[in-house]
């Protein structure tokens, strides 16, 4: 545990020149493009767009399960060509493994490696306690909440001790009060750890209250509309969330955010054809038929 | 530092835990009829309807009724209890039946050892799958029995026929559920471990096999049925001695008490061999238990 803690940080995220197409039978659909993001060692920085533009296939980048079309991702100078331990993920559905206890999961890391099972199991054990999980180490995850569930898996993937943590809407199954609590957990683990963290969601409010730095994307194909970096002081309260400075790039970024949102609606409108809001009014005004 | 104590802060989510058990028996039995009130009343009823099973059984074939169907020669139960009690002193009898256990064990194990593998090699690589298919698409229609004449020609001794044919009936349910819990695997689960540094092997062993085991288990149950199938029709038509031999032989001999003991013989034994499958099941399966 300590050796992870006192780790100097690392954990350079660069992606310069990023497209991604992919290829479906009506041709190739250019999902995101000419994307430039940085995370500098120990940052935590937030990516925030509309549904369906690009969000999980560059986190999928990052993590090494889709090659780049186009551009180059390194972490620490070295070129991401497939999925490592230095990169630790946690997705949005759990993604638990049912038939591993808790402590079985959190040890699945530290037992690819090759550790002796004494000496995972005693990690792991450090690791749930940090989190509130001794209780439910031999629970298998089928009987958890949602809240406990993401607290595993964040847990799993911090086990190895990776250079850099990417979520992919970790909490955007969750319930507001849990969602409040596990960002409280997030961001604790985070400045323990010093590592980077990549984080996507289409919450404004979470990507504000948990980074240093957020990305804001374009609609499909996604790209970087905005760099917009969160000067709020840390540690960060509950109470921020209603101050001046807060609701100012709350504003700012919902504005972007609305404007893509619905640029990405006017398009799926514009597929499906418009015969549904094109009301034939027969030459009378909306007030005679109302 | 402090925010590892802010880390432990939020405390874990509340689970119901039992209360602590009662000195009371009275209140313990009390506790435990309602938990198994709906537990006993299945039992209950299932003896009831047996037992009316029974009576009827005994009624018709005591006044020989005909009505559509002439139960003037059927058994009564008290002539099958004879025959049955007689049978269980009888050496031969009790050779009927380990012979057929035997043919099953072989047979059963044979289909299991080589579809269960076979089934997950091709559900991972996609060459093995496109050789393999079409042949078992080809072959798994036809019934076992119908493999009879074919398997005396192949096989030079009668039991490894039989053996054969008990191995062809469950070999195709054991291949396609196994096949088809491969192909639901959740490819989150396979991402999930490949970022925490698993390998091709590691992922095989530790997320596509335990992933499909339900479905595997599925296979095996229904792969049992058939092979019960199989052998008591290889066995009326080839056999030498088996429970299926010992059935068809008490018709021709005209003891038409042996027929019914035999048919409830190989109930038991099928409705045995698939509570052991399942109980096999559970001890490797202990995250689905309820
Ligand atoms: N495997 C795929 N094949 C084709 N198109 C895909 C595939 N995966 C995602 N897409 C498309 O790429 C776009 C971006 O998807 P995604 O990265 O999942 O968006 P987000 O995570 O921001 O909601 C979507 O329009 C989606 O339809
Ligand atoms: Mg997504």
């Amino acid at each position: 545990m300590s050796e992870i803690a006192t780790a100097t940080p690392q954990g350079h995220i660069e992606v310069r020149n990023f497209s991604l197409s992919y290829e479906t039978i009506d041709g190739s659909v250019e999902a995101v493009t000419n994307t430039h993001i940085h995370v500098k060692p120990g940052e935590f920085v937030s990516i925030v767009g509309p549904s369906g533009c690009g969000k999980s296939t560059f986190l999928n980048a990052v993590a090494g399960f889709l090659k780049p079309t186009t551009g180059t991702i390194t972490v620490d100078g070295e070129r991401v060509s497939r999925p490592s331990a230095e990169r630790g993920m946690v997705f949005q559905q759990y993604s638990l493994f049912p038939w591993k206890t808790v402590r079985e999961n959190v040890e699945f890391g530290l037992k690819m490696r090759g550790m002796p099972r004494s000496q995972r199991e005693r990690a792991a054990r450090t690791l749930l306690g940090l989190a509130g999980l001794e209780a439910f180490e031999k629970h298998y995850p089928e009987k958890l909440s949602g809240g406990m569930k993401q607290r595993v898996g964040i847990v799993r993937a911090l086990a190895t001790g990776p250079k850099v943590l990417l979520l992919d809407e970790p909490f955007g199954a969750l319930d507001a009060q849990t969602r409040v609590i596990m960002q409280q957990i997030l961001t604790n683990m985070w400045q323990r750890l010093k590592i980077s963290v990549l984080f996507v969601t289409h919450d404004i409010d979470e990507a504000i209250f948990l980074s240093d730095r957020v990305y804001c994307m374009t609609a499909r194909p996604g790209s970087i509309k905005a760099e917009i970096p969160i000067p709020l002081e840390r540690p960060r309260q509950q109470s921020m969330m209603m101050s001046s400075e807060f609701l100012a790039l709350r504003r700012g970024l919902m504005s972007l955010i609305r404007e893509e949102s619905l640029k990405a609606m006017g398009g799926e409108i514009n597929d499906l054809g418009m015969q549904g809001l094109n009301i034939e009014l027969h030459g009378h005004s909306l007030a005679d038929v109302l | 530092m402090p925010a590892a104590a802010a880390v432990t802060e939020p405390s874990p989510a509340p689970v119901a835990t039992p209360t602590p058990a009662s000195p009371s028996f009275g209140a313990l039995a009390g506790r435990w009829y309602r938990l198994n009130q709906d537990r006993l009343r299945a039992t209950a009823i299932g003896v009831i309807s047996l037992a009316a099973f029974l009576l009827v059984w005994h009624l018709l074939t005591t006044y020989r009724v005909v009505f559509f169907v002439r139960f003037t020669n059927v058994p009564s139960p008290l002539a099958v209890y004879a025959s049955f009690t007689k049978a269980i002193h009888d050496p031969k009898f009790l050779m009927h039946i380990v012979f057929s256990c035997r043919r099953i064990f072989f047979g059963f194990s044979l289909a299991a050892i080589v579809g269960v593998p076979l089934g997950l090699i091709m559900g991972r690589f996609k060459l093995v799958h496109e050789v393999v298919f079409p042949v078992a698409e080809v072959l798994r229609p036809i019934p076992a029995i119908a493999w009879v004449p074919m398997a005396i020609m192949l096989w030079p001794t009668n039991e490894q026929s039989i053996v054969f044919i008990t191995f062809l009936g469950s070999f195709f349910p054991i291949l396609v559920n196994t096949l088809h819990g491969m192909s639901l695997v959740d490819p989150v689960l396979v991402r999930a471990a490949q970022c925490l540094g698993a390998r091709e092997r590691s992922i095989f062993r530790e997320v596509y096999f335990p992933a499909s085991l339900p479905h595997i288990f599925t296979g095996l149950t229904i792969g049992m049925g058939v092979a019960w199938v199989s052998l008591i029709a290889a066995e009326m038509i080839s056999g030498q001695y088996g429970i299926g031999y010992f059935t068809w032989e008490a018709y021709s001999l005209v003891q038409y008490a042996d027929i019914a003991l035999g048919m409830i013989a190989i109930g038991v034994l099928g409705l045995g061999s698939s509570l052991l499958i399942r109980g096999a099941g559970q001890l490797v399966m202990p995250w689905r238990a309820k």
